[in-house]
């Protein structure tokens, strides 16, 4: 077996020797800090690896990292449609609109979310009765508050505005950051408003829109943590409910985070493929030809760059 | 049907005004009265110092920019408008959209669509907007490609291409469309010297193709050897109209000479 491999092995450039001695000098002495924290830390009986272990894959837990994903996934949709829709009115031509906008978005990105939070918790103190209905006639729903806002309402409604008024300046943002002379090329070619839009300005805002709300479904997948103290079972306080019983806070809380970072890491992940999508033919000369080599339609002139690449590789 | 009072006249600019605000609650004053009628097949470059007004002309005949008074008929039909009973009605995006079509438009900035490759740039507005099927289109997208030089950038994104080429997609892709008259702002205007001779080059192709086309530049080599017409603006008017000889050898007003003087001491560049 070693004989076989041996050859494939030999020409692959992996691993890349640092000349210097000042270099191997310094990449041992931050290996052997690496090696130090890591002892301590995997070492360190506080840490209690076995507890962390014995929960890491537990129902409780895992039920908790459903509700987290659940409640980002479902703010931020709601939160970039809401956003999109602020972001219309913002660039629309009648003032009232623009002003409603900018009112909406001061209040939601000055108040700070935990406050949010609290506060349509609280709702039910500040209206007791919701009602659905013509203002001046008898309202054809009535709600009761305390029934209605229960924790994952409060914290839906929460964590939906604050994350539309961030996506809002996003979307607004993209759009305005397309060129105007864009537009004004394809009206020229004779296209309809709204082709434009689709079809000329949406896929570039798209590029610039796109990165920065891969960011924030990170920011929200974080700030969903906040909900704990509305005693929503989220990944955080499942590991809460947990250490409240058998008081292994530390080992519970490394259980929230391994998992935390996990789960951000996908995401991190995830967002550079969708970047790399969104950035076709913009100056990545290499990337762009490989794409369109994939496709039938492919010119030969083309190849030579190809080839130059995967040899590269 | 609106009248044609002449079958040749294929652009028509009757006492047009067009002014836009200033900062002071003023209007400056870009198009003062203008006229200009262009015939089926003729090509008239357009000079005129910076500022002059000379894009605006350009955007007001496929209403980019709407008039203040005046009218701009092309091929007989107003743009924008129609006549109802006497009285002019505005025409909804999707008709002025329509007559847009038959103008093609070559912009300074290229503003080639940069998320599209090149012969997706070019066959966009024919299956999008005329319903032309894909592969009917990239037929006459790549011989628009071969005219203009450029076969093997059909898959290319516009930022890997030279602004030469650019500009030169450019041009095709407003051919794509079929129009009856090209409207030229400043082609060569962004491009660096050495590219603005193959630019240049597939203009005179086209105008030797019989094209009706309104070229706004600084070339005066071109206008000199390409050009039916001459124009020149100034100052929101047209100041000199006649044949590339009757302009250049023997203007009327003392400031065409003035401005075609400082002009050729720059080497074309105003
Ligand atoms: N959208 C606009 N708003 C305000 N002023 C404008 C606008 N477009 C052009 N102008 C002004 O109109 C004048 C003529 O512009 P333009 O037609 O671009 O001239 P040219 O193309 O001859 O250089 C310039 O003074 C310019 O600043
Ligand atoms: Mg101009």
């Amino acid at each position: 077996m070693p004989s076989n491999l041996a050859p494939d092995i030999a020409p692959a450039p992996a691993v890349v020797i640092p000349r210097n001695i000042k270099q191997i000098v310094l990449s041992a002495f931050v290996i052997l800090v690496a090696l130090a924290i890591l002892v301590s830390i995997f070492g360190n009986e506080r840490f209690g690896w076995r507890v962390i272990g014995a929960y890491l894959f537990s129902t409780i837990i895992l039920s908790g990292i459903a509700n987290t994903l659940l409640l980002t996934l479902i703010c931020m949709i709601a939160g970039t449609l809401l956003g999109a829709v602020i972001a219309l009115m913002k660039l629309s031509a009648s003032p009232p609109l623009q002003w409603i906008a900018t009112v909406y978005t001061w209040i939601f990105r000055g108040v700070p979310l935990l406050v949010l939070l609290l506060f349509f918790f609280n709702l039910a103190a500040l209206f007791p009765q919701l009602e659905l209905g013509m203002p001046g006639s008898p309202p054809l729903i009535t709600l009761n508050a305390n029934e209605i806002i229960s924790p994952f309402t409060a914290a839906f409604l929460a964590l939906s505005l604050h994350e539309s008024a961030y996506m809002a300046e996003i979307i607004r943002s993209g759009i305005v950051a397309v060129a105007k002379g864009q537009s004004e090329a394809a009206h020229a070619l004779g296209m309809k408003p709204l082709k434009v839009t689709q079809r000329i300005i949406f896929p570039q805002a798209m590029r610039l829109i796109v990165p920065p709300t891969a960011n924030q479904v990170i920011t929200m997948l974080k700030s969903t943590s906040l909900v704990s103290v509305l005693a929503l079972s989220d990944l955080l306080y499942s590991a809460q409910i947990v250490y409240s019983q058998n008081y292994q806070v530390i080992p519970l809380l490394a259980v929230a985070t391994i998992w935390y970072l996990v789960l951000v890491s996908i995401l991190t992940w995830i967002q550079s493929r969708v970047e790399r999508v969104f950035n076709r033919g913009y100056g990545e000369k290499r990337r762009s030809h490989k794409k369109v080599s994939q496709r039938p339609s492919n010119e030969s002139k083309n190849q030579p760059a190809i080839n130059e690449e995967e040899a590269n590789a | 049907m609106p009248e044609v009072n002449n079958p040749e006249t294929v652009i028509e600019l009757k006492r047009i005004t067009k002014s836009f605000p200033t900062k002071n609650f003023e209007r400056l004053v870009v198009l003062d009265d203008m006229s200009l009628n262009i015939k089926r097949g003729e090509v008239v470059c357009v000079i005129g110092p910076s500022g002059s007004g000379k894009s605006t002309m350009l955007r007001c005949i496929n209403r980019l920019e709407t008039l203040d008074s005046g009218e701009i008929r092309v091929l007989g039909e107003y743009v924008g408008y129609k006549e109802v009973n006497g009285s002019m009605e505005l025409l909804s995006e999707k008709a002025t959209a329509q007559q847009r079509q038959r103008l093609g438009m070559v912009f300074q900035q290229f503003n080639l669509f940069p998320h599209l490759t090149v012969l997706q740039n070019i066959i966009e507005a024919p299956t999008v907007v005329n319903g032309v099927h894909r592969k009917e289109a990239t037929k006459v997208a790549l011989e628009l490609l071969a005219k203009v030089g450029l076969t093997s950038k059909a898959d290319a994104y516009p930022g890997e291409l030279s602004g030469g080429q650019q500009q030169r997609v450019a041009i095709a892709r407003a051919l794509a469309m079929n129009p009856e008259v090209m409207l030229f702002d400043e082609p060569t205007s962004a491009l660096d010297p050495e590219l603005v001779g193959e630019v240049l080059r597939v203009m005179t192709d086209l105008a030797k193709a019989g094209m009706t086309m309104i070229v706004v530049t600084h070339e005066m080599q071109f206008a000199r050897e390409v050009a039916d017409r001459v124009v020149i603006m100034d100052k929101a008017k047209i100041i000199e109209d006649g044949t590339p000889e009757e302009v250049f050898e023997n203007p009327r007003s003392p400031r065409t000479r003035e401005f075609l003087a400082r002009v050729s001491g720059t080497n074309g560049k105003a």
